[in-house]
């Protein structure tokens, strides 16, 4: 049986979506970014403790466009975009789907400070393109997209909403608890947040902090409790990020999951990437956002129990 | 064994040497982080509710229990009284016990009781549900752009979102397990 009004319901949380993509390609192309594509289904997953990639016969579906994208930008492409489909095992929920839409950017010869400009940037064209100024509705309450947006970093965040310090939630293994639970819904409700600098077991492949090294160069974007996108300085030190994938992969193994093959040709072009940032934003939430969705399946034609 | 994956809305597991069920569910999974599951269980034998958050390593047996198909008789007093259709015996729910499906209930339907060690704990209706709606707003011709929804009440008391189309004294057919309307029913 199917609910035919549900999807006739979704039309203007779809036209917002159509919006959203045109504007965001606008807005990098303007900028000198090259779209690109890169292939949906590859040899070796990014290997991480918490993310399961989908199986495409003897390969698997990319849980991120990271991998492919980074040999692009050791192969001297500097500005690049990328918008596709990307598909993640085991999540489901209000805010999940296993198969959703990133928006991925990398550029060469900068940091993470200057992707949250971009992402500043980004989230103001759109707006201005959709036609509704820089405070959007959202969830009952009004956020004002105008620069700059509030910078907050991991160790602050966890002193002024958590129950614990940042400190005690690593040693009690209550990192992800606390932040979930206690911290995000705090997060982006006037402004839009910049949560910044993770400690180091969080750090995923960021680059380590020169200013302080028990903290990576990585950052999250949230807007009304909403985690919106995950950007950093990215880290440049192959035989690093070999010991990280050998650690992630290790983790994956005690808990009972598939250790993913190390990606080879990534690590050879990663000792050629020129330093530089790059970040993923989660389309499907961007859209919920500007269309005040309560759920990601408003915004999306199917869900998976639709089809 | 269920994987704390597995968790959803009413799903019956033992809990402490209890059988529970979900009630409401949440996924939450902040960055690249760990998933949680932020579950609202009930337990079925004392009707209590407790929050509990789980993580990706738990895992739980089901929940013992049995079905019997039995028919749902009528309501008093906040007592729910069914009869077995086998051996004509009737027994009684309470209010907590049936939960939600207290809005779906009709006199006469055919449903399933749960049995955890020979009590009633629980029932299980049929998947979809025909209710006739006794209170609607009336519907704007030509408005098919605002809203989309409009909330009417159907005969057992509850209330529920439809297209803007539907009028009182129509049959409309509810999805029992997510109590949503699904379609209008002809004649």
């Amino acid at each position: 049986m199917s609910a035919q009004w549900k999807l006739e319901a979704k039309r203007g949380a779809l036209e917002t979506r159509a919006c959203v993509l045109y504007a965001a390609r606008a807005f990098f192309l303007s900028r000198d970014y090259l779209e690109v594509e890169t292939p949906n289904r590859i040899p070796a997953p990014l290997p991480e403790s918490h993310i399961d990639a989908l199986p495409a016969g003897p390969w698997w579906l990319h849980p991120s466009p990271e991998l492919c994208m980074k040999r692009m930008l050791a192969a001297g492409y500097e500005r690049i975009f990328q918008i596709s489909k990307c598909y993640r095992g085991a999540e489901r929920g209000s805010l999940h789907l296993p198969e959703f839409t990133l928006l991925e950017w990398y550029r060469a010869g900068c940091d993470y400070l200057q992707l949250m400009e971009d992402s500043e940037d980004l989230f103001l064209y759109v707006s201005g393109t959709l036609g509704i100024g820089s405070r959007l509705t959202f969830r009952n309450g009004e956020i004002d997209l105008a620069k700059p947006w509030e910078r907050l970093s991991v160790k602050e965040a966890f002193d002024r909403y958590g129950s614990i310090c940042l400190e005690k939630a690593l040693e009690q293994d209550r990192f992800e608890e606390v932040l979930a639970l206690e911290i995000e819904p705090r997060l982006g409700n006037q402004k839009p947040t910049f949560l910044y600098d993770y400690p180091l077991a969080f750090a995923s492949l960021a680059r380590v902090s020169k200013d302080n090294p028990a903290f990576a160069e990585r950052f999250e974007i949230y807007m009304g409790g909403l985690e919106l996108a995950n950007g950093f300085s990215e880290l440049t030190d192959a035989e690093e990020q070999r010991k990280r994938f050998e650690k992630e992969n290790r983790t994956r193994s005690r808990r009972g999951r598939p250790p993913y093959p190390v990606p080879e040709k990534f690590l050879d072009a990663l000792s050629r990437m020129p330093e530089s940032a790059g970040i993923a934003l989660g389309v499907d939430r961007m859209v919920m956002l500007f269309a005040d969705a309560s759920s990601i399946d408003e915004v999306v034609t199917f869900t998976p129990e639709e089809l | 064994m269920y994987n704390a994956s597995d968790l959803r809305k009413n799903l019956r597991l033992m809990l402490d040497d209890d059988p529970y069920i979900v009630i409401d569910f949440q996924f939450v999974k902040p960055g690249k982080g760990q998933s949680l599951y932020r579950c609202k269980l009930r337990n079925m034998l004392t009707g209590s509710q407790i929050d509990r958050t789980f993580r990706e390593v738990d895992t739980f047996k089901p929940a013992d229990t049995e079905e019997k198909a039995m028919q749902f008789l009528y309501q008093e007093g906040g007592s729910y009284h069914f009869m077995d259709n086998e051996n004509f015996e009737q027994i009684a729910l309470t209010e907590e016990q049936v939960g939600d499906a207290k809005n779906f209930l009709i006199e006469n339907m055919e449903c399933k009781v749960l049995l955890f060690r020979d009590r009633p704990i629980d029932i299980t209706l049929p998947n979809f549900v025909d209710v006739v709606v006794t209170e609607a707003p009336p519907w704007i011709k030509g408005d098919t752009v605002s809203g989309n929804y409009k909330p009417v009440i159907v005969e057992t008391g509850y209330k529920v979102s439809v297209p803007p189309f539907i009028e009182q004294g129509e049959k409309i057919r509810i999805d029992t397990r997510t109590g949503e309307y699904l379609t209008r029913v002809k004649g």
